[in-house]
Parts: structure tokens; C-alpha cells; sequence
């Protein structure tokens, strides 16, 4: 496997455009030859596929939901970051770019972090005048608010809504090309392979969720905007269909699978209540604005948080971090909150939960001014809490929210496939070990509206694309094996349900694979994924026929493949022996009990290469330079 | 709690359709879907094919989840999704009655699951301001009044869940129709399409199996994000003047 990471040269203001000029283009009259698959309709889906055909260029997208509109993107709450300065306090392309690959704790490639900052404005501009209605000031303009430990007021939002908002844009944008007959649309279908012709992406298999029909769909190339995969953790603040199937199709047959073990653990999520539990919910960050985070200063302290007097409380986040307080990055806050339950200062039944507390503020701005500005989200933890947080501070605990690992790609957002593209979360590429908040809508959509479809262009153009026949001997070969892997997911009669089983590794990679992690646990894990996926192919029950809609299936496939995926994430975890973002390694931390990284020995990124279902995965490295932002020990004190 | 519950079970969509009785033991904590989930889990373990419905996010922000308890869309709770409803709401001894959306339009997939495709013909239909990517002005270079900011926002927030649709004793897409026109119409950037938007957008409403909006409101008490029928009456007003103008 080869890693060439295509970044071009020149200044860094410059690469990109730079870059634009010396792709090759596909003349107008000719684009309507080209076929693109986008598999997704989430922000990186839906606005590639929107602005492909908008170029003239014929696109299949496809989604397993009922709509193109349910996709996970539509729950991000806070907002999106772009260096529009409108403000006036200080932003730039640069301040975004270098906060970025700064909060990626150094472990992302810089090129790729400077485009995204430098699209970012156009982003805006693009979504303004698609009607997306942000929150807008007196005079008519628009608003921002500073958001997830950035220092300048960067992040424009759409009440706690901003995903939403900018999804149904995008889904807007791709109905209109459906209407133009540009797009074609595949409701509740989802991809189960992708097809490999003579090396390239040439398109994919399919089961329509609805009639169980399985398909192949020949395109001349292929995206993936298909999200990320913290299901893994079986708990997680993504929807219940997310995973990761068609990016682990894409890495088994072929295309590497980069940093696995930089998973998100959100810090502000509502925390668990019992084992019936069924996913986990966010309370957007945009809390931490004005609450303040706490735990009784005695261990196991029984009172209610209105008898703990002030001098016994520890603002323990103000108290570390003087200069950001509440607003240090997701990593930290997470990990102090979890440092705080392990010393037994946890609150709530279970123990497992810190307070976030709005007490000062609603003292200091009014109730009704936390209500303009919270109302949905205190609403929201009511209704599944049963208690009022206006009242009594809210109980807060971190859970898995975001993957920064995934397909690696090159600077055009190619895997190592040659016409396979993965865009969105779906990829490595932004984020580093950590990602900012407000960043995630950022990068999607800019990979979807402003990358991908000048990217592409430079493939198809050069590209030696062939006919290919739906009787090609590949392509026939692949259809076969999506069809008896489904018969034989369908044969399995044993006695433990799929959720079990989906459970178990969820626990085995939280427990393992999650805040914390040591080479003794991983070690452990290591050795009890093979046996749990081996216990999951002999007595794993799928009840149900394939030719219609059957949910135990579906999900039969999705957690076969979590049981894979899990073992490389643990495998990742291990061979990155130093602390980076939201990868902590116990073993590798300051005295003060920060991360430590390891520049010398870890600047760079791990890629897997799949060698086959009982050999391990082969590691590559691609190597990491910072020429612009040069690596310091990340300090938020 | 001891719950029976009277469950929708319909194999497919020409299939005939009956209640079947389960009865669970729920926890107070629980979500309303995980109440479901567990009876599911218990099918499942039995071999039987557990009850199909619809739920994503479970955190009413993406419009999957959606059914019929005790004869309400999305169950008792104000401005709430089914997946947001928890059972802390019932006691030990209830029965719940589950049953899919109701609607020519939304036919039934299976069990609890219907087809909403319908809406996503509607917004191809106009329930979107053309412009192409990278065209645009400077965002700041279209200021937007705060209040009409804020109404559009009102509108936009909408989750697509047909609940409206399941609502209305005629079976009418209106209320959805409206949010999404009102959503764009009341911003200055969808003014140049406005009034063929409204036209297109009822045109196949109409072409749909929705019925005709006779201004019963059970919609917008249904509305799990509390749309009012404000906007109907604006989706109106636009039609009258766009039929004179298309005259």
C-alpha cells in the first residue's frame, strides 16, 4: 500500500488554489458522461451530490433511511466555525487553521487543515443564500458565539438546531437535483460492498432494505460520506443505524483505514440510566458557556447538590485551566470528569456523572435570558431526566460522540482506491487525534460542497475508465459474496440475540478502548474480540426472512462488522504508545496527569491495510510535517 | 410496571393488518422506543419476528420515529417525539395501543413503519432556493430582519415526521407544505422563487393522496416542534397571489 498524500507544494495560502489550477477539468459538454456514486445523503453526501450535479455530472445517492433528510448530521446542535471574523476579534484563516491542527494535538496533515479553514467562509456565504437561517443580530447580520474552547466568537448557529439547518440545505439542494432528473436517489438501500474492476472503484452492492433485493449499481467513480463509527462503543451519542460497514467493505477490499483509535468522547452527555439503555444523549457544549462544571470535594457524598455549600464544592475545570475554565477542549473535560468518578467524587445513582451547574448564571442574567439561550436543551434533559434543570444542576457524563480515525485519504480525498473517494466523517483527514467543537458540520460540508467536486474532475479526467458489464467476472464475484454472506447471516440459529452481542463489545471497547487505555487492558481486548466475534458467527440468532424489511439483519451485519472493525481500533490503540487528543494512553502522562505526546517517535499517521480475515492487518505509516504550526505541549492552564 | 400492549402487526403493505397483544414489564427510566426494544429483544429471543418500527437519532431532531398511542401521533407529551416519550408517563396495569401513521399518503411498509417518500416529492417540487454552489454573495451582503429570522427558524423546524399528516382527519400534508414554504418565503433570499414555489409545492401535494386542509388544527397540536398554522394561513395568502399572477 502506498501512501502519497499529493499535497502540493507552495506557500500554504497558496497550495490550494494552486492546486485548483493545475487539476485537470472535465469540459462542460463532457461531464454529463461521467457517472459519480455518493453513498449518503448526510452533509458530506448530500452536498456532493448536489453540487456534482449541479456541474453536469450524472449522480446515484444512496441512503438506508426513508429519507435523504434522516441523516445523523442533522443532530449536530452547537454550530459551525468559519473565519469570517465578522466579529472583529482577531480571527483568520490562519487563527482557525492553527487552532485546528493545534486541538488535532498535532496529529493532522496541514494542508488539508488550511483548505478547510480557508472554505470555511465560503461555506457561510453558500448556506446564507440557500435560506439557512441562522441566528441573526438586531441589525440584520449575523450572529456568532464562541464555542468549544476556541477564544474568538467564530461559530455560526441556528438555535441548538445548526445540523439540522445545514443539512436540510444540503438535502434541499440534492431534491432539487433530483427534480432536475441530475440525481438519481436510492431511499432504503443500503451499500453492503463496494465493486473493484481492474483496481478501480467502478461501483457498488447494494440490498434495497424494502424488498431485500440485492444489486449491483457500475458507476466511473465512488464517494463515501458515511459517517463514523462510534457504535462500536455499542452506547454512543450516535443515531441507532449509524456504522461502519461500507467504510470496513471499502477497507477489505482495499483501502486503508487510518488512526482507528482516535475516537471523540463528548463531555456534556446526559449520563446512563439502566442497562435497557439504548444510546446515549448530547447536551450541546454550548452549555459550558455559562454552566459551570462541579463535584463535591468528599468523596462518595450522599447530599443533594443544593446541600453542598460552596466552600465544598471544587470547580475543578476553573481550577486547572484558570485561562479557558469551563471551556477547555472535549478531550480534557472528558478526561477530568472521569479522574474525578474514579476518585469516587461521581454524582446521581450510579456515580458516573459530574454536575453542570446554571445557578450563577441564571442569578447573573435572569432565567429567561438562560431560556432564550438554552430553552430546548434544558427542555430536552427534563423530559428524559425527569428533573428540572433550572432548578437542580444537571448531571453530566462524557460518552463517545465522534470519530476522528477513518478512511485515509490523499489531499483530494482519494483512498488508497484508485476512484474511491470518502468525504466527510467518513475520512481521517481534518481533525488529528482531537476535533474542535463547531469543526464537524465545517468539514463535512466543505469536503462535500467545495473539495470533492474539483477533486474528482482531476481522476475522471486522466483516469483510464473502461466499460464495464454487469456479467464482468468482478463484479459478478462481488454480488456473490454480498449474497451468501446475507444467507449466511440469515442462517444463524443460535441462541443469543444480535443486540447481545453488540453489547458486549461495547463494553468490552469502552471499558478497554475508551477515556483511558493501557497496554494491559487493550492487550485483553485483543483477546476477547476474536472470541466474541467467533461466538457471534456460531450462536448469533437472526430470525426472519431476507425478502422484505427485516431489522434484526440489517443490524445482524452491522455489528458482524463492529466486530471487526473493534479489534483494529485496539490494535491502533496499542502500537500508539504516547497520548494524543482523545487518545489517552495511561501510561504516557505528565505528573500533572496530561497527555503526553511523542513527536518524535508518533508524528505521523497509522494506516491499516487489510491482508485477509485471520491475519493481521499490516501498518503503514504516513509521515506528518509541521512546518507552519510547530508542536508544543498543548497548554490550556 | 405490568404494561399490555395492543401492537399494529402488518406483514406488508397489501397485507391485512391486525393487533396483537404483548404484554412487558417497564421501568420507569425508560424511554418509550426501549420499552419497545426490550419487547423486540424478548421476540427475538424467542424466535419471533420482533415488531418493526422506525427510530434514528432518538433524540427528536431527525423525524424517523413516529406512531399512534392511544389514538395520539407520537403519544401524550407536548413537543415531544415518540423516541423522547418516556414511561414514566404510564402506570403498572396500562394499556397502550400502537399503531402506525394513518394516510393515503404514508402507506405501510410494516408493522409500525410507513412510507413518507411523499414528502420528499413535495421539497423536490420547490421546498428549495436554486443556487449553485459557490455563486454566492458575501453572507453578511443579504441582511435578513431579526424577527423574520427568527419566524423562518420557527418554520425550518420542521422534522419532517408526518405527525401532522397523521393528525388530520383528511389526511393533509398542509401544515408540512406550509413550514417549508414559510421557512423560505419569509426570507429575503427566497423571494425570487416564491410564488412558483408555492404553486409547484401544492401541485403535488395534491398529485400525493393528501387530502384537503379544512382547518381543523389537529396538527399543530400535534406538531412535535409546535409549528403553528400561522403558516398555513401565509402558504394560502401566497397561493391566492400567485394564482393572479400565474393568470
Amino acid at each position: 500500500m502506498e501512501l502519497r498524500s499529493k499535497v502540493p507544494s507552495g506557500p500554504i495560502d497558496q497550495k490550494w488554489t494552486k492546486h485548483k489550477f493545475d487539476m485537470k477539468l472535465v469540459n462542460p459538454a463532457n461531464k454529463r458522461k461521467y457517472h459519480v456514486i455518493v453513498v449518503g445523503s448526510g452533509l458530506a453526501g448530500a452536498s456532493a451530490s448536489a453540487t456534482l450535479a449541479e456541474l453536469g455530472y450524472h449522480v446515484s445517492c444512496f441512503t438506508y433511511h426513508d429519507s435523504p433528510r434522516r441523516a445523523h448530521s442533522i443532530a449536530a446542535q452547537g454550530g459551525i466555525n468559519a473565519a469570517k471574523n465578522y466579529q472583529g476579534d482577531g480571527d483568520s484563516i490562519f487563527r482557525l487553521f492553527y487552532d485546528t491542527v493545534k486541538g488535532g494535538d498535532f496529529r493532522a496533515r496541514e494542508a488539508n487543515v488550511y483548505r478547510l479553514a480557508e472554505v470555511s467562509n465560503e461555506i457561510i456565504d453558500q448556506c446564507v443564500a440557500q435560506g439557512i437561517p441562522f441566528a441573526r443580530e438586531y441589525g440584520g447580520l449575523l450572529d456568532n458565539r464562541s464555542f468549544g474552547g476556541a477564544q474568538v466568537s467564530r461559530t455560526f448557529y441556528a438555535r441548538g438546531q445548526t445540523g439540522q439547518q445545514l443539512l436540510l440545505g444540503a438535502y434541499q439542494a440534492l431534491m432539487k437535483e433530483v427534480h432536475k432528473g441530475q440525481v438519481k436517489l436510492y431511499n432504503q438501500c443500503e451499500m453492503l460492498d463496494v465493486v473493484l474492476v481492474d483496481g478501480q472503484a467502478r461501483g457498488i452492492v447494494t440490498r434495497h432494505l424494502v424488498t431485500g433485493k440485492i444489486e449491483v449499481h457500475l458507476a466511473d467513480a465512488v464517494a463515501l460520506g458515511t459517517g463514523g463509527y462510534s457504535n462500536a462503543f455499542y452506547l454512543s451519542t450516535n443515531a441507532m443505524y449509524c456504522n461502519v460497514t461500507a467504510a470496513w467493505r471499502a477497507y477489505r477490499r482495499g483501502a486503508g483505514f487510518a488512526n482507528p483509535c482516535y475516537t471523540q468522547i463528548h463531555p456534556t452527555c446526559i449520563p446512563v440510566a439502566g442497562d435497557y439503555q439504548s444510546k446515549l444523549t448530547l447536551m450541546s457544549e454550548s452549555l459550558r458557556n455559562d454552566g459551570r462544571i462541579w463535584v463535591s470535594k468528599q468523596v462518595d457524598d450522599d447530599r443533594a447538590p443544593g446541600d453542598i455549600p460552596e466552600d465544598q464544592r471544587d470547580y475543578y475545570l476553573e481550577r486547572m485551566y484558570p485561562a479557558f475554565g469551563n471551556l477547555v477542549p472535549r478531550d480534557l473535560a472528558s478526561r477530568r470528569a472521569k479522574d474525578m468518578c474514579d476518585q469516587g467524587k461521581g454524582v446521581g445513582d450510579t456515580k458516573l456523572g459530574v454536575y453542570l451547574d446554571f445557578e450563577d448564571a441564571i442569578q447573573r442574567l435572569g432565567a429567561d435570558v438562560i431560556e432564550a439561550r438554552y430553552g430546548n436543551l434544558f427542555e430536552m434533559y427534563e423530559r428524559i431526566t425527569g428533573e428540572d434543570p433550572y432548578k437542580v444542576p444537571m448531571r453530566i457524563y462524557p460518552a463517545p460522540h465522534y470519530t476522528m480515525g477513518g478512511l485515509w485519504v490523499d489531499y483530494n480525498l482519494m483512498t488508497t482506491v484508485p476512484g474511491l473517494y470518502a468525504i466527510g466523517e467518513a475520512n481521517f483527514s481534518d481533525h488529528g487525534a482531537n476535533r474542535l467543537g463547531a469543526s464537524a458540520l465545517m468539514q463535512g460540508v466543505a469536503d462535500g460542497y467545495f473539495v470533492l467536486p474539483y477533486t474528482i474532475a482531476d481522476y475522471l479526467a486522466q483516469a483510464k475508465l473502461d466499460p464495464v458489464a454487469e456479467d464482468n467476472a468482478e463484479v459478478r464475484g462481488t454480488l456473490e459474496e454480498v449474497e451468501s454472506r446475507i444467507n449466511r447471516l440469515l442462517a444463524l440459529d443460535g441462541d443469543r440475540t444480535i443486540n447481545s452481542f453488540h453489547k458486549e463489545l461495547g463494553r468490552i471497547v469502552w471499558d478497554n478502548c475508551g477515556m483511558g487505555r493501557n497496554a494491559t487492558g487493550l492487550k485483553e481486548a485483543l483477546e476477547k474480540i476474536p472470541v466474541l466475534r467467533q461466538e457471534f458467527w456460531e450462536n448469533a440468532k437472526v430470525v426472519g426472512e431476507g425478502g422484505s424489511i427485516n431489522q434484526t439483519l440489517e443490524r445482524a451485519g452491522r455489528v458482524a462488522d463492529f466486530l471487526e472493525l473493534a479489534e483494529v481500533m485496539c490494535l491502533d490503540a496499542l502500537v500508539r504508545e504516547e497520548s494524543c487528543g482523545g487518545h489517552f494512553r495511561e501510561e504516557h502522562q505528565t505528573p500533572e496527569g496530561e497527555a503526553r505526546r511523542d513527536d518524535e517517535n508518533f508524528t505521523h499517521v497509522t494506516v491499516w491495510e487489510y491482508t485477509g480475515a485471520d491475519t493481521a492487518p499490516r501498518e503503514h505509516r504516513e509521515p506528518l510535517e509541521f512546518e507552519y504550526v510547530p508542536p508544543t505541549q498543548r497548554s490550556y492552564k | 410496571m405490568k404494561l399490555k400492549l395492543h401492537v399494529w402487526r402488518q406483514a406488508g403493505p397489501s397485507a391485512k393488518g391486525q393487533f396483537v397483544t404483548y404484554e412487558t414489564n417497564a421501568s420507569e427510566h425508560m424511554s418509550f422506543l426501549e420499552m419497545l426494544d426490550v419487547v423486540n429483544e424478548d421476540l427475538e429471543a424467542k424466535g419471533e419476528e420482533p415488531i418493526v418500527f422506525d427510530s434514528d437519532c432518538r433524540e427528536g431532531i431527525c423525524g424517523t420515529c413516529g406512531m399512534v398511542i392511544n389514538g395520539r401521533p407520537h403519544g401524550p407529551w407536548k413537543r415531544t417525539t415518540v423516541c423522547q416519550l418516556h414511561m414514566r408517563e404510564y402506570g403498572d396495569g396500562d394499556e397502550i395501543w400502537i399503531e402506525p401513521w394513518r394516510a393515503d399518503g404514508f402507506p405501510v411498509q410494516k408493522d409500525l413503519m410507513v412510507d413518507r417518500a411523499a414528502f420528499d416529492r413535495i421539497v423536490a417540487a420547490g421546498g428549495y432556493i436554486s443556487v449553485r454552489t459557490g455563486s454566492a454573495p458575501d453572507a453578511n451582503a443579504i441582511p435578513v430582519m431579526q424577527v423574520n429570522a427568527e419566524k423562518s427558524m420557527d418554520a425550518a423546524s420542521c422534522i419532517g415526521c408526518g405527525a401532522c399528516v397523521a393528525a388530520c382527519p383528511n389526511a393533509s400534508a398542509m401544515l408540512f407544505t406550509s413550514a417549508k414554504a414559510a421557512h423560505l418565503n419569509l426570507l429575503p433570499q427566497g423571494q425570487p422563487e416564491r410564488y412558483g414555489r408555492v404553486l409547484d409545492m401544492i401541485l403535488t401535494m395534491e398529485a400525493e393522496s393528501f387530502g384537503t386542509c379544512t382547518n381543523h388544527g389537529a396538527c399543530e397540536n400535534a406538531c412535535p416542534k409546535e409549528i403553528k398554522i400561522d403558516v398555513i394561513a401565509m402558504l394560502n395568502r401566497d397561493y391566492m397571489k400567485a394564482l393572479l399572477k400565474a393568470s
